[in-house]
């Protein structure tokens, strides 16, 4: 951080790193913890067995998506009703790509198995935690892996006690569980604000956003409005 | 239990879970390919910030005033306090009390 940004520093990733992406997971917990057996009880009710519940939670590790294949699981699982709900998961999941992206000029110089690692993991966890860390200046991309594994673990076992007390969370939006992912990221963009780089992106994606979502079904205007802002950002780039 | 039980649902959940491999990877990969302009890089860092904003302005309309008190108290309490736990239990606990009370 003393030297400016041209030559490219190779980036560490530490056991310490790891763990204080851990810590830094930690005020997640319980959003996590509710999320994850919400996604276990819409498993029970959809007649999933808890083995395959398990798996799915640790496989596919993507809880909105997973909430959305679950309403649409079908009875009877022709190729056609399996390409659909490879359709959904991926719709909703396409914010990884961008999240990717945006983390790769860091990610990039880390040593690639443990990058490899946290980028199976990469969630809208792992994500904020490593932008917010890198955006303070921080290097090691430890935090980022740690982040995604500690999170990836307390998902899939949190999906246990859901799927056994199916019954007593039928009403997500009582509990506030459609609100776990915003509120997150509400908690975590503050502080991630820089007026002259964002002051144009952010009212963008927002805007773009919120008329996608008027005009489009599903989870397109996270897409929609990310590129629009970013794309903001990247062509004004030198008005001060 | 018969094969034709368990090799749907499996089959599916294997499915979902490459696709969704298939993006986490693919925006990583992509960059790995482009070269970093100017212009990218000031379009990827102020990326993660507009992926925040466009995925918390639609959803809090979406879950209503409810949604929008459980925002505003997140945002104030992680101003007012810095911390990330008190912040997300105050606004969870906002949504909470907000739809307990019967609004929308």
């Amino acid at each position: 951080m003393h030297t400016p940004d041209s030559a490219p520093r190779p980036v560490p990733c530490t056991l310490a790193g790891m763990v204080e992406g851990a810590r830094l997971s930690m005020p997640m917990l319980p959003g996590v913890l509710v999320f994850a057996a919400a996604v276990g009880a819409a498993s029970a009710e959809k007649g999933l067995t808890l083995g395959q519940a398990v798996l799915m939670s640790f496989s596919v590790y993507a809880g909105a998506s997973q909430l959305l294949a679950l309403q649409l699981w079908p009875e009877i699982f022709s190729l056609s009703a399996i390409v659909a709900l490879v359709v959904v998961t991926t719709a909703v999941n396409l914010r990884f790509l961008l999240m990717g992206a945006a983390l790769q000029p860091w990610l990039s110089r880390g040593p690639a198995g443990p990058v490899h690692l946290g980028l199976a993991g990469l969630t809208d966890a792992n994500f904020v935690i490593g932008s917010r860390y890198h955006a303070g200046g921080g290097q090691d991309a430890g935090v980022f892996v740690g982040a995604g594994v500690f999170m990836w673990i307390i998902w899939t076992l949190a999906t246990i006690p859901g799927h056994a007390l199916g019954h007593l969370l039928t009403d997500p939006k009582r509990f506030a569980i459609d609100m776990v992912m915003p509120l997150t990221f509400t908690v975590m963009s503050v502080g991630l604000f820089r007026m002259r780089r964002d002051r144009l992106a952010w009212p963008v994606a927002g805007a773009v956003a919120v008329i996608t979502a008027h005009l489009v079904e599903g989870f397109w205007f996270i897409i929609a409005g990310a590129l629009a802002g970013s794309l903001a950002a990247g062509m004004f780039r030198d008005r001060g | 239990m018969t094969a034709a039980d368990w090799t749907g649902p499996v089959a599916a959940i294997l499915a979902m879970a490459a696709a969704t491999y298939a993006v986490r990877f693919a925006g990583y990969w992509i960059m790995s390919r482009v070269p970093l302009t100017p212009f990218l890089r000031a379009a990827l860092e102020a990326l993660p910030g507009a992926i925040i904003v466009a995925t918390v302005v639609p959803l809090a309309m979406r879950g209503g005033i409810s949604a929008w008190i459980g925002v505003a108290v997140a945002a104030a309490t992680m101003l007012a306090v810095r911390k990330d736990i008190a912040a997300m239990a105050a606004g969870m606990g906002a949504v909470m009390a907000a739809r307990a009370l019967g609004l929308p």
